[in-house]
């Protein structure tokens, strides 16, 4: 059994018009320690297979099991990375980082424990120099960066990152894509990632999930990405190996799925 | 919003032209998330450009004046609509000269007592500002829960809103008559006056803010696994705050408006029945200069409200 088990789910959201499936049959099974990206045109429902396994959303019928035991509902031991950062404006860098920590290890560390470990997870992504600054005062990529340390700080069993990029410019996106991949070496977190950049599915992944279009969306293909790591972009642009995984994955979403006219 | 515009303007890539050259970087594609719009970005400094000394004196000095010459303007046309006023309709309304004349006579004495319906123009304002104060306070004790219940709670909203939409436009003076009825007496009858016409935008926004709150901070909670008095505290309470403050800057407000019609009918002391008493003596010079000591009250209750918002709200700091 493998250690993260996302099990024939289905989910069907009740509309005006009727039910409308969105996933179907979406079967999934990760390894520890595995980074694995879900790449799929807008509105596939990407995101939606990854709030069934973060337990936000119920799955209607099958699902996920995190070491052989079922998951239902949110927590910490799957943290989640939110697509717009969703740090908490009135409090500063450190408390919204503080507050995951005091929830998840109040009972386990003492005070300056929890504060070190506050810190340590901020200084992972950079961020030990705007401590006391507020969300509204630092950039998006940072935004991102301390979303990133807040999950980390959980340390979840698993770590989920809803398109965590999107919204930022190509050079921030390329340094937190370097980030990302420093604290997964180091750390070996088991990884969900849901992304629609091929360059960065391929740099990223072990294994990149590509999803068919939606409605009932359900896994397509599954690209096994053996490139050695530590992996650098600039030495893969040359890399037969590495535009030949970015060329299946391009000639999966724009000729086998193409985007729909009305997306 | 202007970010996300020049981000888009700076990408080399169209999302359609990838579909005919699928080979070409996709890095850039799809920004304008609706992330990007959430994003809370101040907008940029704009760059800084050194200029010589004199042309930023000059700048300055133009804006000053306009600041000072603009508003005085229209300042002497009001004087003159007056004087034309004085002069053609009827001579009851007094000069501005008259009219400054008891203001200086007015202010000379703010707070003399000679007797129990004869103070000076302090106390009755003081007395004013203690039925507001009295009577806000009770419109936000009332007002900010039950506001956070509308917004909570999807029933307690479908069955308070009608009630709110048909009392919110009633006229304060229409709650008077019920008022002195049941209290039997003047002041709890205009502080009931100001607690029930100045709740509205408290609950009013209260309600919006509690339901304008991201779904994303609810989630964190729930991953945080965050308990409903936690969630109330750290993530309810401090969401909401600024909606809170600006209903109860449009609540104060509406209260120190409403003080001067309900004391005209109440009586006692107080800037409202100071107006009506001079009212009935035809010192229509002391009328104008209340209302100018209204206006000046109020605008001193807005800033301190503003004053409030720019502290706890953290938009704002």
């Amino acid at each position: 059994m493998s250690y993260l088990n996302i099990s024939n789910v289905d989910v069907v959201f009740p509309t005006q018009n009727g039910a409308f499936v969105a996933l179907h049959e979406v079967h999934l099974e990760i390894e520890q320690g595995e980074f694995i990206a879900i790449i799929g045109h807008s509105g596939c429902g990407k995101s939606t297979v990854l709030n069934v396994v973060a337990g936000l959303l119920e799955a209607t019928r099958g699902g996920v099991l995190l070491e052989n035991k079922e998951v239902n509902s949110p927590g910490p031991d799957r943290a989640v990375v939110f697509q717009n950062h969703s740090l908490l404006p009135w409090l500063t860098v450190y408390e919204n980082v503080r507050i995951a920590v005091d929830k998840v290890f109040g009972k386990s560390k003492s005070r300056v424990e929890r504060h070190d470990w506050t810190l340590h997870n901020l200084q992972l992504v950079h961020m030990e120099h705007a401590l006391d600054k507020r969300p509204g005062e630092i950039s998006g990529g940072m935004k991102q960066r301390v979303g990133i340390a807040r999950a980390l700080a959980m340390q979840p069993k698993v770590l989920l990152m809803d398109e965590p990029f999107g919204a930022l410019d190509a050079l921030t996106r390329a340094h937190l894509q370097e980030s990302v991949m420093e604290i997964q070496t180091a750390l070996n977190n088991t990884v969900l990632m849901i992304t629609h950049d091929v360059d960065e599915a391929v740099l990223l992944a072990d294994r990149i999930v590509m999803m068919t279009n939606g409605p009932a969306a359900t896994v397509g293909e599954i690209l096994k990405v053996d490139l050695p790591r530590p992996r650098n972009r600039l030495e893969l642009a040359d890399d037969p190996a590495y535009n030949h995984y970015r060329a299946e994955v391009l000639r999966f979403l724009y000729e086998r799925q193409r985007r729909p006219e009305a997306a | 919003m202007s970010k996300v515009v020049a981000l888009a303007t700076a990408l080399p890539v169209e999302p359609e032209r990838l579909e005919s050259s699928p080979l070409v970087p996709l890095s850039g594609e799809r920004i304008a998330t609706p992330a990007a719009n959430a994003e809370r970005q101040p907008p940029p400094a704009p760059a800084y450009v050194p200029d010589p000394p004199v042309s930023r004196a000059r700048p300055r000095a133009v804006a000053m004046a306009r600041a000072v010459i603009l508003p005085g303007a229209v300042f002497l046309l009001v004087l003159a609509v007056w004087m034309l006023v004085n002069a053609k309709i009827t001579s009851d309304i007094p000069t501005p000269a008259a009219t400054w004349a008891r203001a200086v006579e007015i202010f000379g004495q703010p707070f003399y007592v000679a007797g129990p319906n004869d103070m000076g123009i302090g106390w009755q304002v003081l007395y004013s500002l203690g039925r507001v104060l009295a009577g806000f306070a009770l419109a936000v004790a009332v007002g900010i829960p039950v506001g956070f219940l509308m917004g909570a709670s999807r029933d307690v909203h479908q069955a308070c809103y009608p009630l709110v939409q048909i009392l919110r436009p009633v006229s304060p003076l229409a709650w008077l008559p019920i008022g002195l009825l049941v209290f039997q007496a003047k002041d709890p009858s205009a502080i009931f006056v100001i607690f029930i016409t100045s709740i509205w935008p408290v609950i009013v926004n209260t309600a919006a803010g509690v339901q304008a709150i991201p779904q994303d901070y609810l989630n964190v909670a729930r991953v945080l696994r965050l308990g409903k008095l936690e969630i109330t505290r750290r993530i309810l309470i401090p969401a909401t705050l600024p909606h809170i403050l600006t209903g109860m800057r449009l609540s104060l407000s509406v209260a120190w408006m409403v003080i001067v019609a309900a004391e005209m009918l109440t009586g006692g002391i107080g800037i409202g029945f100071y107006v009506w008493d001079e009212w009935n003596n035809l010192n229509v010079a002391s009328i104008i200069v209340a209302i100018g000591i209204i206006g000046l009250v109020g605008i001193a209750l807005e800033s301190l409200m503003n004053l409030a918002q720019r502290h706890f709200d953290y938009n704002r700091r």
